[in-house]
């Protein structure tokens, strides 16, 4: 069966939610994978907004998360303070999927600037929730296309910290409470952390992709896990769900 | 009298030099003031908002800001503002003043705002750089001995522009869909104009008070605007228009074309309802385009006591 790049990289982000109860979802990608686990691998999985919703059942693909589909049929709409203090710091989301212009080897992500701050290059959209984001979400899964650009050696600007900078605990010795990244799934391959220094290593190739192909695109000596796998290929199901209900016009693929 | 029209209530409450806070989350956003905000020749206004998005695209390309405070600056669901981010690389058509929060930070501002408080604390920013480039965000420690906690402070606008589906004649404003944080920022304001899809009797505010969402109290003006917030959408009134946010796009990577666009939309019109015509005439249809249908909320039952 043919599939695309953008294709596994949902299904493979909805079976890292398998079992999941509490998601907090972006746009996109996050969007339709979080839809496709629910109707998968993860059919109690209540998709939460930073736009105040949870609970969402959208009836159409929701275009930005501030769309009104996501209001229509949702258990609950709050006001943005409810959102941030009493579900996402009152330590209530599970997951949330957090994406970036630039990641380093320990999952910090750079959304604000390209270049120095005070004159950048490229000027980037900023935190928006991220940074809080990826603080109290249990735990952080990554959707980002692997280019060389991106997954470099040390990001310009930490707007969404990950494992700082590196070894057990990082986070905790910094009093926060979130477990941090745990995945990286891109259209390549699936990056995990190792818990003891807080580095990404690769665990799986999609097929048809060797570990030089994906060390091609990083910009550090990938660590590489001993149980190197190959990632499974979206099934038939999958494919009919996604190209027939959750991204019928294609806008994503 | 509160009602105005939205002439009268930007030429009394928003002036030259304004912190100026025309808020929505992706909802609600009043163009209508924006577009009339311009074409009476506001300068040297300091925007904020969370999520800067077209209006204060086009309102940066007009050159009536030097300073934007915010925590997202997107085309929600398309890609970069290119008028805000051409002023910040290139300080075209002017240098634009950054300051920049994360979202909770932006609503723990607001908060702080609304209820008079020095600060609002906030678990936030830890190991990140925002504080390294805003030294307004700073880590005090909790005096109860648990660590230290990020703190941001109070954020009052002048004026507060503020969009919903229904008010009374007094102010009394209810709104539903996102409620984002225009409560707070209708409490933190000096000013506050709110923009309606409808003015309603007093009565029917009152059949339902939970949905008060802002009450008159707060309010110095009411503008019946319908469709003020195209191409934001007001829940149930009218859809979001996601085709004019990808037109942006295009439009506002040239600024000779931004400008063209500017001149014909903005200054080309007298008010909003030539906007509105102008739209009609180009999309007959547009209305029925962006009709959301009927979802009705069912009664509740408030009571009768004494």
């Amino acid at each position: 069966m043919d599939y695309t790049p953008t294709e596994i990289m949902i299904t493979s982000s909805a079976r890292a939610l398998a079992g999941e109860r509490v998601v907090f979802v972006g746009v996109g990608l996050p969007n339709i994978a979080c839809n496709l686990a629910r109707r998968t691998v993860a059919p109690d999985l209540e998709l939460v907004y930073e736009s105040g919703v949870f609970g969402a059942r959208p009836a159409r693909l929701p275009l930005s998360i501030g769309d009104p589909a996501l209001v229509s049929g949702a258990t609950s709409v709050c006001s943005m303070a409810d959102l941030f203090m009493n579900y996402l710091q009152g330590g209530r989301i599970e997951v949330a999927f957090l994406g970036g212009a630039q990641i380093d080897r320990y999952g910090n992500l750079n959304t604000t600037v390209i270049g120095d701050y005070q004159h950048p290059k490229v000027r980037l959209p900023g935190s928006g929730g991220a940074c809080e984001i990826a603080i109290h979400a249990r735990r952080i899964f990554i959707i980002m296309r692997l280019t060389k650009r991106a997954f470099v050696e040390r990001v310009d600007f930490i707007t969404s910290p990950g494992h700082l900078a590196g070894g057990p605990d990082a986070r905790a010795a910094h009093g926060i409470p979130g477990h941090g990244p745990q995945i990286v799934v891109t259209d390549k391959a699936i990056l995990r952390f190792d818990r003891q220094t807080g580095e990404m290593v690769l665990a799986s190739v999609h097929p048809g992709v060797s570990v030089a192909d994906v060390q091609a695109e990083v910009g550090w000596p990938l660590v590489v896990a001993d149980d190197l796998s190959v990632t499974e290929a979206p099934t038939a199901a999958e494919l009919r769900l996604i190209r027939e209900e959750l991204d019928a016009a294609g806008a994503y693929l | 009298m509160k009602l105005l029209t939205m002439r009268e209530a930007v030429s009394r409450y928003v002036h030259d030099g304004d912190l100026v806070a025309i808020e929505g989350f992706t909802a609600l956003i009043c163009s209508a003031a924006a577009h009339e905000i311009l074409r009476q020749g506001r300068r040297d206004l300091a925007l904020c908002r969370m999520t800067p998005d077209v209006v204060y695209d086009q309102m940066v390309a007009a050159g009536c800001a030097r300073k934007l405070i915010f925590s997202y600056l997107g085309n929600p669901g398309v890609g970069p503002l290119h008028c805000i981010r051409r002023a910040v690389e290139k300080g075209d058509p002017q240098p634009l003043e950054v300051e920049e929060y994360s979202h909770f930070g932006m609503v723990a501002r607001y908060t702080a705002g609304a209820a008079k408080l020095p600060f609002f604390p906030l678990r936030s920013y830890i190991g990140a750089d925002q504080p390294r480039v805003n030294p307004a965000i700073r880590f005090v420690a909790s005096p109860y001995g648990e660590g230290s906690v990020a703190v941001v402070p109070p954020l009052n606008p002048d004026v507060a522009i503020l969009h919903a589906q229904r008010a009374d004649a007094s102010g009394n404003t209810q709104l539903w869909g996102l409620l984002g944080v225009q409560k707070e920022v209708a409490f933190a304001a000096q000013r506050v104009i709110v923009v309606v899809e409808e003015i309603v009797d007093e009565a029917v505010i009152r059949s339902d008070p939970n949905r008060t969402v802002i009450p008159g109290l707060v309010v110095h003006a009411v503008v019946h605007q319908p469709y003020g917030a195209h191409p934001s959408y007001a829940q149930g009134y009218y859809d979001r228009d996601n085709q004019f946010y990808l037109e942006w796009d295009r439009i506002s990577r040239d600024p000779a074309e931004t400008r063209a666009w500017l001149d014909e939309w903005v200054y080309g019109v007298a008010d909003w309802p030539a906007y509105l015509a102008k739209l009609a005439a180009r999309e007959p249809a547009i209305w029925g385009r962006l009709a959301p249908g009927e979802a009705l909320s069912r009664p509740v039952n408030y009571g009768v006591y004494g």
